[in-house]
């Protein structure tokens, strides 16, 4: 049985390593250099609790429950994920009346803990916010965690129990036979298909019309962010702060991150869908992100700003995922518009799927013996191993007493390990170890990345790339 | 655990760290002093062209000169240099500070200790500048390791944003190694390098500047392949329609230092405004038996005075060592007129050396140092900008001889 997975965002990484589980072969293709470099790279990394999607929606289906399995994933691939807790906060009696609606959606959605808070219970927790906030949802389930590495780590995981992983490979074509799938197509090579999972993103309509099948659109809907300073904004609030939603979606959020920074937004703007590869912030974004995160935290100091992004999300014009087999074409299985709150979902949905395919083409797939749930993390040291045990770890490997980022004290063992693990780019170094993720943004080690980079893997410093194919950093010789 | 002790232990192998160690040890304490890089003299030995030391060394020095002149004078005294050490902690109570290294974690246990750490440079993500995610946006100082140290290119048009020093000298160095540059722009209506530098850096070239001008949007695809920049009006809002579009492959930028005292954030206070350590006249910290020097503690604009305030550093942090003495310190406080200043308090018995901005460009006016109505210093009347510190030693004895004083209040009238 070949089932080839199209994409590594956190849909196609977790059911790669789902389908691991089982006696088959797993093909997974991606045309970026990394995992999770798409949709998955920059959202707001929230696990959320699962009180905002309606009863009757799929959302709902496995919101909670992809939530509850977070604490599992995070433990079998070594991954954090903090339960920090969220609020969604109301400053007048209208908004009130929609956090009543919103807890008893999520009753109905089986969310654990939900409670209304009032304002001076809220303001011991949060003290930071707003004063004329009146409630609050609190919702201790919600939980931030950093979407890539989830997707780097299933990857990781999948590859350890088997699956081909293929980077830099396009899908240019799918080839079918009376209506069933038979070969993949990418511009390096072609694959035998039995099944192909289409977790393709922004482009997953994309890849349902090249196999044939009838398309549901997916249209880019962008957000931009601003991330504050980790090291003189990070108390400004504990848990993820929510506005009231509106019709528009859930507001701009003020949260920390699992690295301590801050982050403000995201705005939320639909665009024409061939405008998919758009990662442009714009300055009525920025504004309105200072605006509305000040009027939730008004003592926000936007002068700490270490960096603006933005990411796409995939929309659909129902509003809710599009997962299931084809019904044009036997063997594609599509798992797309993984608009909010997909990567919350993300590991329900991956059991399910593997659930659906079984039944959907009667598979007969065997459990192996032999899986490996377990995936460790790039060790860091500085500030998660006693100064002894950091001691005794350099007397054995001197690379780790080298400290290249000097903001988040990534030492040269480090990005060595990222390298070795198939980081090739200097995002792919930063995302998989924070180097150059802090207050000087890779002012004093991205000289020295590319020069480790270039090192561990032969490619000369000139071809060595931020991310995509052009975004190059240096260029020749100033002399021979 | 490798543990060793010393007298003065002095963090940051640059301009300022290197005079603190002169000064410490020529006094015959011991000094380790711990570097991050392989090599003492820090930024100084990216900054190939000339115009250091005109005041240490009175005579006219490039960044590496400079730099090798002072490890000279280092030679023979009781220094022991640590390179490739990395700051992890302190224990205060101990005076106690480890240091990582391929050798493993180095324990240092001192009398005194001396942080010179220098500054970083404002990353491109803090500007809030929006656009498309592209590479080709350097800024000044990593742009100046590529070029002058690793002999990298960085692209082949420039546009420069931000006229301090720096941002002007890598016009001209751009220019030199053959990167057109298109433009300067400053979002200020007046520059914001030294004189000198907008003559020999710019107009000897030919490169425009473009005062009141920002960037406004980056473009690309990858790499970066448009800037557009829009002027500013007096309270620095875009004005409609000055929108200009430039073709350029790269983006530097001179957009200010700030003082790198991250690591040392929960042992002494620093200023949560400019994110200096905060001083007193003999650079002692908040706490006794820290001193800290150089461009973490003030942006300054000559590395003389930065070697210079750490030899201060160096002097009284031997005094320190030998007699353990407090000494009453009197609050300097900033009065109209004044932008940044250091120091933050004058300590009884010891010159005053000030280093201050003026909050914006003022034509004609003095800079006085008083306290409540007693002037201790009164300078002649003449033109401040921000861009040139204004420097100024008053000696102990002329506020001594005011008695009693509360506090110290220094203004620009």
């Amino acid at each position: 049985m070949k089932i080839v997975v199209i994409g590594t965002g956190i849909i196609g990484s977790l059911i790669s390593r789902e389908l691991t589980k089982y006696d088959c072969d797993v093909i997974v293709i991606e045309k970026e250099k990394d995992a999770g470099l798409g949709v998955s790279k920059a959202n707001s990394a929230i696990v959320h609790a699962g009180y905002d999607d309606e009863p009757d929606t799929i959302r709902a289906k496995y919101c909670s429950k992809g939530n509850f399995l977070y604490t599992k994933i995070a433990e079998e691939l070594d991954i954090e994920v903090k339960r920090i807790g969220s609020h969604v906060v109301a400053f007048n009696n209208e908004e009130r009346n929609t956090l009543n609606r919103l807890y008893k959606q999520g009753i109905e959605n089986n969310v654990p803990g939900l409670r209304i808070l009032e304002k001076d219970e809220l303001l011991s927790m949060e003290p930071n916010l707003n004063p004329d906030v009146i409630a609050s949802l609190y919702a201790p389930t919600a939980a931030i965690t950093e979407p890539w590495q989830v997707c780097i780590a299933a990857i990781e995981n999948a590859y350890l129990n088997g699956a081909k992983i293929n980077f830099q490979e396009e899908v240019i074509a799918i080839k079918t036979k009376d209506s069933k799938i038979k070969k993949v197509i990418t511009n390096k090579h072609e694959y035998e298909a039995d099944i192909v999972i289409n977790a393709a993103g922004l482009y997953a309509d994309k890849i349902a019309t090249m196999a044939g099948d009838r398309a549901i659109p997916i249209f880019p809907r962008i957000g931009e962010y601003i991330l504050l300073n980790k090291f003189t904004a990070h108390d400004l609030v504990n848990s993820i702060i929510f506005p009231t939603p509106s019709k528009m979606g859930k507001g701009i959020l003020v949260l920390p991150t699992v690295d301590k920074g801050i982050l403000l937004g995201p705005t939320s703007t639909d665009l024409h869908y061939k405008l998919k590869d758009l990662r442009a912030t714009s300055k009525e974004g920025l504004d309105k992100i200072v605006q509305n995160a000040k009027h939730l935290v008004p003592s926000i100091d936007i002068r700490e700003t270490v960096k603006i992004f933005a990411g796409s999300r995939p929309e659909t014009p129902n509003k809710d995922f599009w997962i299931g087999p084809s019904r044009n074409i036997y063997g594609l299985f599509h798992v797309a518009g993984m608009r909010s709150p997909g990567l919350t979902s993300a590991p329900a949905i991956a059991i399910d799927v593997v659930d659906q395919l079984i039944k959907s083409y009667d598979l007969n797939l065997k459990k192996k013996t032999d899986f490996n749930p377990i995936r460790k993390r790039i060790p860091h040291y500085v500030g998660e191993l006693s100064l002894n045990e950091y001691d005794e770890i350099i007397k054995k490997d001197p690379l780790a007493g080298k400290i290249v980022c000097v903001c988040n004290k990534v030492t040269e063992r480090e990005i060595v390990e990222a390298i070795k693990r198939g980081a090739r780019t200097i995002d792919s170094v930063k995302f998989r170890t924070r180097a150059s993720f802090g207050e000087c943004q890779g002012g004093f080690c991205t000289n020295k990345i590319l020069e480790i980079l270039s090192r561990e893997t032969g490619i000369p410093v000139d071809s060595i790339v931020y991310n995509s194919d052009n975004s190059y950093i240096v260029k020749g010789k100033v002399r021979k | 655990m490798n543990k060793i002790s010393c007298d003065l232990l002095i963090i940051g192998g640059g301009a300022s760290g290197l005079g603190a160690a002169l000064k410490a040890a020529k006094e015959g304490v011991n000094v380790i002093l711990v570097e991050r890089l392989n090599i003492a003299g820090g930024i100084l030995n990216q900054c190939i062209h000339n115009g250091f030391g005109l005041h240490y060394f009175k005579k006219e020095l490039t960044g590496p000169e400079y730099a090798a002149n002072l490890i000279n004078l280092t030679k023979d005294l009781p220094i022991k240099f640590l390179f490739e050490h990395f700051l992890l902690s302190i224990d205060k109570k101990s005076k106690t500070v480890y240091f990582a290294s391929e050798n493993g974690i180095v324990e240092i246990k001192c009398e005194a200790l001396v942080y010179s750490a220098g500054a970083r440079e404002r990353p491109f993500g803090s500007l809030l500048i929006p656009g498309d995610r592209v590479s080709g946006i350097y800024t000044a100082g990593v742009a100046q390791k590529f070029i002058n140290i690793e002999n990298r290119i960085i692209g082949k048009r420039a546009i420069i944003l931000g006229s301090g020093d720096i941002g002007l000298i890598m016009a001209r160095r751009l220019t030199l190694e053959g990167v057109e540059v298109v433009a300067v722009c400053e979002r200020m209506p007046y520059p914001g390098g030294l004189s000198r530098n907008i003559n020999q850096c710019l107009k000897d070239f030919g490169i425009p500047l473009l005062l009141s001008t920002t960037v406004t949007e980056v473009r690309g695809e990858g790499r970066l392949s448009e800037v557009i920049t829009s002027e500013l009006d007096e309270n620095y809002n875009i004005i409609e329609g000055s929108q200009r579009s430039w073709s350029v492959d790269t983006l530097v930028l001179s957009v200010g230092l700030v003082p790198s005292t991250t690591p040392m954030m929960g042992y002494v206070d620093i200023d949560l405004r400019t994110r200096g350590i905060i001083v007193d006249s003999t650079m002692n910290t908040s706490v006794p038996w820290i001193f800290s020097s150089g461009n973490c503690v003030i942006i300054y604009d000559l590395v003389d005075y930065v070697t210079k305030e750490g030899e201060i550093a160096g002097t009284y942090a031997v005094e320190y060592i030998k007699q353990k003495k407090e000494k009453k310190k009197i609050p300097i406080k900033k009065g109209i007129g004044v932008g940044i200043i250091n120091c933050n308090a004058w300590v009884e018995q010891t010159d005053l050396n000030l280093y201050l901005r003026s909050i914006k460009p003022i034509e004609k006016g003095r800079l006085i140092v008083k306290s409540g109505n007693s002037i201790i210093f009164e300078g002649k009347e003449q033109a401040f900008i921000p861009s040139e510190m204004v420097h100024k030693t008053i000696k102990a004895e002329q506020i001594e001889k005011l008695g009693n004083i509360d506090n110290i209040v220094v203004e620009i009238v």
